[in-house]
Formats: C-alpha cells, sequence, structure tokens
C-alpha cells in the first residue's frame, strides 16, 4: 500500500535526498543502533567533560601512579597518577572534536575542488587534477609529522589544519568525477543557456543535487580522521600528554611496561576505537547505499 | 602503448621535482642548518660566517637548492650531527631491514588476498562469503596501529611465540642458518600483522571484479561451449581479474611506508620507519630531509610502476 502510494499517489515531488538518507538508515538496524549509539556518547562525552575539570585531570599525583582499576579510580591511573576514566572521557571528546573539525575543514576545500575541477574540464581539470595526483602520491603520515614538529606555534587549531592539508584529497576526487557527470545533465546546461554565471550554477545548482554524496564522504571521513588523529597522537605528534585524547592514551603503550602489565591504560582506549570507528562506518555504509538506488534498502 | 609510457612519464619528472622543492623548503624551515652541531661552539661568530660563506649557506635560496640537488645526484645526503656519519651510511644499515619487511608484507599481502578474494568472489553469497566480507568490513575499520598493539600484546606478550623488538637475535653471525632464521622469526608478526590489514582492499576488489565478471557474455559462452567449471574459472575469470591485482603493488608502496613507520615503532624494529621517529626527535634534520624524500621518490616511483603495468595488463587505461 504505501509503496503504491508513494508511486501513483499523486506527489509531485520525488522524495528529498535528506528523506532517502534517513528511510536507509531506519530501515539499516545496525546502522541506526550505531547512530543512537554514536549520539549517546557523543551527548556523553561532551556533558560529562564540562562537570570535569581537564586541568584536575592531567595533574600529576606522584602518591596514585599505575594503580590498577579500583573503587575510586574506575579504570586505574597512568604513570602520572592521572585518572585513565577521566582522561578517556575527555579524550573522546578531543578527538571526536578534532575528527568533526578536520572533517569539516577538508570536506569544505576537497567539495570547492573537486567541484570547480570537474565543472570547467578541460585544461583546469587537467592542472588541478595532476596537482591532487600529487598530494595523493606523498607519504603524508611524514610529512605531517615533520611538519607537527616544525611549526612554530602548535596548538589544537594548528594540529587540525595540518591534517587539513593532506585529507581533502580523496573527496575531491569524488565530488570532480560527480560533478563532471552533473554538468552535462539539462538542468546545468539550461542554465548555462540561460546565462546563469558559473559561480551561480556549481555553488547553488550542482552543489544540492550533490549533497547526499558529500555527506555520505564526510560520514566515511570522519572515522578515517579519528583513526588519523590518534595514531599521530599514539606516535607522540598529535596531542600532548596535557591535552588528552584517544591517541595519548594508547600512546603510553609505546613503553613495553605498560603494553604488557598495565592493560586498563591502553585498552579501554583502544576498543572505544574501534567501536567508534565502526559505528561511524555502520552509519556511513548505509548512507552510501542509499545514494545508489539500486542498492538500497529501505 | 609507448604513448602512454612517455606521457606517464612526462608527468612523474614533475612530481620528483615537486618533491624535492617541498623537502628543500621544509629543510629550510627547520632549525639549524648543515653546520648546526659540526663546529666547536666557542668558535666565534666572525669565523662561523666565513665557513657560512665557504659552504655557500649564504647564497640565495634557488643556488642553495641546486647546489643539494647536486650533492643528491652523488648521493650524498650530508652529515647526521647525532650519529656522527654520513646520512648515507646511516640510511643503508637500515635500508635493508625496512625493505625485507616491506618484501614479507607484500607477499603475505598477496597470499591472504588471492585465496580469499576468489572464494569469496566465486561462493557469492555464502556463509563462507560473509565471513570474508565481514573481515574485510573490520578490517576496513580497524586502525593498523592498534590491530598491530594487540597482536604484539597476545603473540608476543601474552603467549611468547615471538620476539618483541629487534630485527635479530645478539650474538649470531651473520650469514649463519640460525641468523636467517632468528630474522624470519623477528619480521613474521610485524608483516603479518601489516598484511591482514592491507590485504582488506585487495580481497575486496578481486571479489567485486570476479562477481562482475562472471555475469559477462564471454562467460557465458564459455559455459554454453561445455566447458568444466575450473576451466571457466582459471583460464577465463581469474586471467581477468587477477592481472589488475598484480599491478596493485606500486600503490601499495604508499601506504607501506606510513605501514613501517606505525610498524616499527610497535615491534622496536631498527627501520627507516623507526629511524625517522628517532630522528626526528633528535632533531637531526638532515636525516629527516633524506628520508623524506626518499619515501616520497619511492611513492612516485611506486605508482609510476603500477600505471604502467596495468597499462599492460588492461588495454583501457591506455585510451584515456
Amino acid at each position: 500500500m504505501e509503496i503504491n502510494n508513494r508511486i501513483v499517489g499523486d506527489q509531485t515531488k520525488s522524495p528529498s535526498a535528506m528523506l532517502i538518507l534517513w528511510r536507509e538508515l531506519v530501515r539499516d538496524k545496525l546502522a541506526l543502533l550505531s547512530l543512537i549509539f554514536l549520539v549517546l556518547v557523543t551527548v556523553t562525552v561532551f556533558g560529562v567533560s564540562m562537570i570535569l575539570d581537564q586541568k584536575e585531570i592531567v595533574r600529576v599525583d606522584l602518591f596514585a601512579i599505575n594503580e590498577p582499576p579500583s573503587d575510586e579510580f574506575i579504570l586505574g591511573t597512568d604513570y602520572g597518577g592521572r585518572d585513565v576514566f577521566g582522561q578517556l572521557i575527555i579524550g573522546t571528546r578531543n578527538s571526536l572534536w578534532i575528527g568533526f573539525l578536520v572533517t569539516l575543514l577538508s570536506g569544505i576545500i576537497g567539495v570547492t575542488y573537486g567541484l570547480v575541477a570537474g565543472y570547467f574540464g578541460g585544461h583546469i581539470d587537467n592542472v588541478m587534477m595532476r596537482i591532487l595526483d600529487f598530494f595523493l602520491i606523498l607519504p603524508f603520515i611524514m610529512i605531517i609529522i615533520v611538519f607537527v614538529s616544525i611549526v612554530p606555534s602548535y596548538n589544537t587549531f594548528t594540529f587540525s589544519l595540518i591534517m587539513t592539508a593532506f585529507s581533502w584529497m580523496g573527496i575531491a576526487r569524488l565530488i570532480r568525477s560527480k560533478a563532471l557527470q552533473e554538468k552535462e545533465l539539462d538542468y546545468a546546461q539550461a542554465s548555462k543557456t540561460l546565462g546563469t554565471s558559473n559561480f551561480k550554477i556549481i555553488f547553488t545548482q550542482v552543489l544540492p543535487n550533490i549533497t547526499s554524496l558529500i555527506i555520505v564522504t564526510m560520514t566515511l571521513n570522519l572515522a578515517a580522521n579519528i583513526g588519523l588523529e590518534s595514531g599521530l597522537s599514539f606516535l607522540g605528534f598529535g596531542f600532548p600528554e596535557s591535552t588528552p585524547s584517544l591517541g595519548t592514551l594508547l600512546s603510553y603503550a609505546r613503553n613495553p611496561q605498560t603494553l604488557e602489565f598495565r592493560w586498563w591504560i591502553w585498552a579501554p582506549a583502544a576498543v572505544l576505537i574501534l567501536v567508534l570507528m565502526l559505528a561511524v562506518r555502520n552509519v556511513g555504509e548505509a548512507l552510501r547505499r542509499a545514494t545508489d538506488a539500486r542498492q538500497r534498502r529501505g | 602503448m609507448w604513448k602512454f609510457i612517455v606521457r606517464r612519464l612526462l608527468i612523474t619528472l614533475p612530481q620528483i621535482v615537486l618533491l624535492s622543492v617541498l623537502v628543500f623548503l621544509m629543510a629550510q624551515m627547520m632549525p639549524g642548518d648543515a653546520l648546526t652541531g659540526q663546529v666547536d661552539p666557542n668558535v666565534s661568530p666572525e669565523i662561523k660566517e666565513q665557513i657560512r660563506e665557504r659552504l655557500g649557506l649564504n647564497n640565495p635560496w634557488y643556488v642553495q637548492y641546486s647546489d643539494w640537488v647536486t650533492g643528491i645526484a652523488q648521493g650524498d645526503f650530508g652529515q647526521s650531527f647525532r650519529f656522527k656519519m654520513p646520512v648515507t651510511e646511516l640510511l643503508g644499515q637500515r635500508l635493508a631491514n625496512t625493505f625485507w619487511l616491506s618484501l614479507v608484507t607484500l607477499i603475505f599481502t598477496y597470499i591472504i588476498a588471492i585465496p580469499l578474494g576468489i572464494t569469496s568472489g566465486r561462493y557469492n553469497d555464502t556463509l563462507l562469503d560473509q565471513a570474508i566480507t565481514g573481515y574485510t568490513y573490520l578490517g576496513f575499520a580497524t586502525p593498523l596501529f592498534i590491530f598491530a598493539l594487540v597482536m604484539v600484546w597476545v603473540f608476543g606478550y601474552q603467549l611468547g611465540w615471538f620476539p618483541t623488538s629487534g630485527s635479530v637475535q645478539p650474538g649470531l653471525t651473520p650469514g649463519s642458518m640460525d641468523y636467517v632464521i632468528s630474522k624470519f622469526k623477528h619480521l613474521l608478526l610485524p608483516a603479518l600483522s601489516m598484511a591482514l590489514i592491507a590485504t582488506v582492499s585487495t580481497v575486496q576488489y578481486l571479489r567485486s571484479e570476479i562477481v562482475d565478471t562472471k555475469q559477462k557474455d564471454f562467460i557465458i559462452t564459455a559455459r554454453a561451449k561445455g566447458a568444466s567449471e575450473s576451466r571457466v574459472y582459471n583460464r577465463h575469470i581469474l586471467r581477468n581479474s587477477l592481472l589488475p591485482i598484480a599491478a596493485f603493488f606500486g600503490w601499495e608502496i604508499t601506504s607501506l611506508i606510513s605501514g613501517t613507520i606505525f610498524i616499527e615503532q610497535i615491534f622496536g624494529y631498527p627501520g627507516m620507519g623507526a629511524l625517522f621517529l628517532e630522528t626526528i626527535l633528535l632533531r637531526d634534520y638532515s636525516v629527516v630531509t633524506a628520508l623524506v624524500l626518499l619515501f616520497g621518490t619511492a611513492s612516485i616511483l611506486g605508482a609510476l610502476l603500477s600505471d604502467i603495468i596495468l597499462s599492460l595488463v588492461d588495454p583501457r587505461i591506455r585510451i584515456k
């Protein structure tokens, strides 16, 4: 009945991109659960860390170093006597926060770059794609590490800028190939014939038509960026210990003693990163299916 | 064919030049110069200035750049002021370790990918396929360094099956059988950890390639002619699906490099990735610059190699 309505009903408009994405999410129970989990985690860590005092958490307490989990410290303490559970909460907040920020920044750069290259095509596209290829080939982890260690005023913001500088290429390439197709479609051609400016066609007509693709890619990028941040912090080139993140908790495991005997310091963060990345991916995959009518379940 | 290769080479050259400029600029941004740590701190500033003038450190940047490039072309990467030896010599010691690690990883990657990909593609939508697809799904979501930490914790520390650091047991004579076995034992766990994660994209590619090819007309024709199932797979499908993944290893180099940085750190394996992290913490920038340049060039050449191999096995690429 519902299906019939959808086809023969007097709907003059096809469902919006957002509605299609939402329908697919609701239909895929695992993705819906993942989304609920993510929202809960985000709300919890942002909420709880408002009560927690970051300075208090990262204060070194030499009388309570490397304590295993107890009633006082639910997840024990690290080598500086700092509460692991508090660091986990604040760390998750910091990791999510920088993940969102880098995803957003690299999304803006990548989408603009891809749209311009794909829409104009020809020589512009050619040159822009060669530049992109070059960035894609670079061993970017090394270059990020070099920049992180030579930047004069290093803080969260410059860290996210450095990460952004090397994570916009994937989305740019995807958007570019989509823009190449879109500009050949009737609506874009008609607009062009009517004399609409290129700028207006790109940002008010092509862009809205590819929002679902952008949302999908950015969701998947979020997982990648959280992974990148924790990886860099793990190596010691991300957040410093005074700003805990999931990566800094894992970086304690670089000490073989900690890795072997004090699982409570690093294992919770490892599990949390895995679960978070799986959850983000579940949501992203469901959304990706929604953008392809043949694969939709909803 | 030749047209494609020549055009591809024409892109590679500017890429390498661009990389060298980027690395040179990074080197300029780094505090200190070739003189740092070389001269006695008690030497007066005037004499230091004279040495700088003689070494060409006061020349405009493009002269310095061309001097630098000329030096590298002759294999001179300067001096490591922490290790007190030429960078080239220092790299030579570590290069072999990383080379073996990468090679064994690549071999494992293909050993895992090919059977899994073929099984998953041939028997798609069976329980076995779902298990393999589940593995690739998890593999995509798992960051390499977390997986490696868990591996070293379980197999290195808890079970004690593998050594947890170094590249060879000390005290063995190089060349002896024990030495080779010990080397391999040290390689096994890091290479396996890296391969189990790196392989998932190849498994997935192979699977979708086989599932795609299965429905093509020429396969239906082959079946209609009465070809046996094994002949259909070995002669027709695999021939088309396996060749492209043979070209992948060049592109794998970029991810192998970032992989070795994490893996060598976690397994305490003395290779180039570990050297990179050591020297950047010691602010031994001449080594850092050389490593970035080397790894960058390796990535660029890897991509070139892959593109050329792929154009040989897949004619569609050449036309574009």
